[in-house]
């Protein structure tokens, strides 16, 4: 199907809304009524028609009004987009990447066109029809990482390896959950995952650093994280911390199933041919309890889920003060009944 | 999750002796079309059907990185080893189709490093050809110095001085010359980053002597292609799948595994990259560690193995698997 673009805001009047594909198709993160941290890892191989996980790099309704967001949040501060001299190679392996995923997944959108190393990407939605040299940087109009990646949805960490490590040296990142690429830049993957509790000793991220080292080409992997946000703000950067932080307090029973968003990251992991460095697009979905609620099977798993989560990751997650609110707004679409197994809705 | 090594399908384009030991291979996609980019440094595993023995070696992918159209590799005949270089120099014909990994990079450049030093012997100079062809495309910095045996083994010595003028050092052993470490080593500019690839004796040396002039650990690289050792045969018990499996004097216990159609994870096959790692539940003998993933503590303790290249003697063997 051809994808009808929304106009929307996901900042001021937030005028961001999920259309019923989109909800229907929205990523929901929990397989059973509990949730704690895991080494949740699987191949990121094409599953279930029209669902985000079908495509290399899903494109949905929110992808103009996404680039757009993402345009004004780095005219606002540049330094969201950052790459150490040593990782232009990985900007091109990303650009290649993205280019010929793009190309082949959604031929009525974009087009790949190769000359040798002359190439021209037609760009349908955003209207860009460009011709540049591969690995010649005074060919594009930005640096390949952020010419790229701002054409495409999600939030990007390019991550070298070496020393048995990955170095967060490169990236993209205007759609964080309260994290930071100027503050993480340069760090390790133990680094800069201190801040997160009680993985450290299950021994997660161990395993999970040795799974990623040995991820290789055409073998990419994927998994989902989550938090809670509100309002449909895509920056919840620490930077803009002083204007999005105080929205949580507002906060009402009477503004819940509107304010309130449930945010998944549909994150993947692919190898770098040239580079053989790590690329992690961190792709966000936003959806409205409103919305949410309208599949049963979600809304009584939700409840459940945020009723029971350990308190370190509730606190972690920024949601605490608002836990008991949302736990008594979710309560009235829980009747007890029991859940199926798997993310997805009952009704298919 | 078992990682398997994606898999290409290949015809062998061109089989060529290079001198007495080596062998040349180049591998193009069966069908036409592109092969995967690489990096340099990266190697393949090349699946080998000897009879009822799948045979799997890694070998450097030595052509440049850019070229999409085929990959070569050189072989070098090995009449101590298990076979898998004597099946490839006596049994692999041009036209032969076969089944070859992805590219994996477990040697790969330091992309930070202001200028890269190559120590190359023998063999080990593969991955530095690949390197060097990604080097000098995008205008990095390198120095390559290459021990041979005599003039008629240095293979690609001479094709390689004549390619890089100035940035080639040969050495000869027949000649009495040898790479002056401590010299060379001393008289690198700041941000210099070492790759040695050649025998064993050669990696400890450049490392122990990298570490006593204070090099920084992660300034040195090497890759060391473990073959797998061969051994006395012994047999495992697979507790998960309830198997008996008989491991034979020139097979893996990996090989063995996977043959007796036990799903076994691996990737490097060579003792590096961890992924084969498999729980000891009971033994009654020796172990014969010959990765490098373990540490020292974990090869004392008896509760892991690393299938790929390690072994073990005597009555009982039973593995988590
Ligand atoms: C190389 C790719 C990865 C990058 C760049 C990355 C980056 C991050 C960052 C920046 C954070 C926020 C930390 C903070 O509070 O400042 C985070 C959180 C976290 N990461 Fe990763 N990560 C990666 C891979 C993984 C993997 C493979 C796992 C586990 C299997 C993992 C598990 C987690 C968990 C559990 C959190 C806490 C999230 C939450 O509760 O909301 N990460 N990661
Ligand atoms: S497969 Fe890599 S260590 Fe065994």
């Amino acid at each position: 199907m051809t994808i009808q673009f929304n106009d929307e805001t996901f900042y001021g009047d937030f005028t961001f809304k999920n259309s019923d594909w989109a909800i229907k198709r929205f990523p929901f993160p929990f397989h059973e009524d509990s949730y704690m941290y895991s080494v949740n890892m699987e191949p990121h191989k094409s599953y279930r028609p029209g669902s985000v996980f079908e495509r290399t790099f899903d494109v949905d309704e929110h992808y103009v009004s996404e680039m757009k967001d993402r345009a004004r949040v780095l005219a606002n501060d540049p330094l969201r987009c950052q790459s150490l001299p040593h990782m232009t190679l990985a900007g091109w392996d990303l650009v290649e990447l993205i280019m010929e995923a793009k190309a082949a997944e959604y031929p009525d959108l974009f087009e790949l066109h190769k000359d040798g190393n002359r190439w021209r990407w037609v760009n349908k939605p955003l209207g860009i029809d460009d011709t540049f040299t591969f690995l010649d940087e005074s060919t594009l109009p930005y640096g390949p990482m952020e010419y790229i990646t701002r054409q495409t949805q999600g939030d990007f960490a390019v991550l070298d390896q070496r020393d048995d490590n990955l170095w967060m040296d490169a990236g993209m990142v205007t759609t964080q959950a309260d994290w930071s690429l100027d503050f993480d830049i340069g760090m390790n993957f133990f680094e800069w995952h201190a801040p997160v509790p009680k993985a450290h000793e299950m021994g997660i991220f161990v395993r999970a650093l040795k799974f990623l080292l040995n991820i290789q080409q055409g073998q990419p992997a994927r998994r989902l994280n989550w938090t809670m946000t509100i309002n449909p703000l895509l920056d919840t950067s620490p930077e803009n911390y002083h204007k999005w932080g105080v929205m949580k307090q507002g906060l009402t029973r009477e503004n819940i199933g509107d304010k309130q968003h449930l945010r998944v990251e549909l994150q993947t992991f692919f190898r770098l041919p040239r580079s053989n460095a790590l690329v992690f697009p961190i792709r966000c979905y936003l959806i409205s309890f409103n919305d949410l609620v309208k599949v049963p099977k979600w809304a009584r798993r939700l409840h459940r889920v945020i009723r029971d989560l350990p308190e370190e990751l509730a606190a972690y997650k920024g949601f605490i003060d608002n836990r008991p609110l949302m736990v008594e707004w979710l309560s009235q679409f829980d009747d007890g009944s029991p859940t199926s197994d798997g993310i997805w809705p009952d009704d298919d | 999750m078992s990682a398997g090594t994606a898999k290409l399908n290949v015809t062998v384009a061109e089989v060529k002796p290079v001198n007495d030991l080596v062998t040349r291979f180049k591998f193009v996609r069966t069908g036409g079309g592109d092969l995967p980019t690489f990096s340099g440094g990266a190697h393949t595993v090349v699946e080998m059907q000897d009879g009822d023995i799948t045979r799997l070696n890694a070998y450097s992918l030595m052509s440049n990185p850019a070229d999409r159209g085929a990959y070569t590799i050189s072989v070098r005949r090995d009449d101590q080893g298990r076979g898998g270089s004597r099946f490839m120099h006596t049994k692999v014909k041009e036209g032969m189709e076969m089944v070859i990994s992805n590219p994996v990079n477990l040697f790969s450049l330091d992309l930070r490093a202001k200028k890269h030093l190559m120590l190359a012997g023998g063999i080990g100079i593969t991955p530095f050809m690949a390197q060097m062809h990604q080097l000098s495309m995008m205008g990095g910095h390198f120095e390559l110095h290459y021990a041979v045996r005599t003039a008629s083994l240095g293979t690609y010595a001479r094709e390689l001085s004549e390619r890089y003028p100035g940035k080639v050092h040969i050495y000869h052993d027949d000649q009495n010359e040898a790479i002056d470490l401590n010299t060379l080593l001393a008289n690198q500019p700041l941000g210099t980053h070492v790759y040695v690839c050649g025998p064993k004796g050669m990696i400890n040396w450049v490392h122990a002597t990298a570490e006593e002039m204070g090099w920084p650990r992660e300034a040195v690289h090497s890759e060391e292609f473990l073959a797998p050792a061969s051994g006395k045969p012994f047999e495992v018990k697979c507790a998960v799948s309830n198997k008996i499996v008989q491991v034979g004097e020139h097979q893996s216990l990996l090989e063995a595994l996977e043959a007796a159609g036990i799903d076994a994870p691996y990737l490097c096959r060579g003792g590096a990259c961890g992924q084969c790692e498999t729980n000891v539940i009971g033994y009654d003998g020796k172990f014969l560690h010959y990765d490098h993933w373990l540490t020292d503590e974990q090869k004392a303790g008896g509760k892991h193995i690393m299938p790929c290249v390690s072994r073990f003697e005597g009555k009982t063997l039973v593995l988590d698997r």
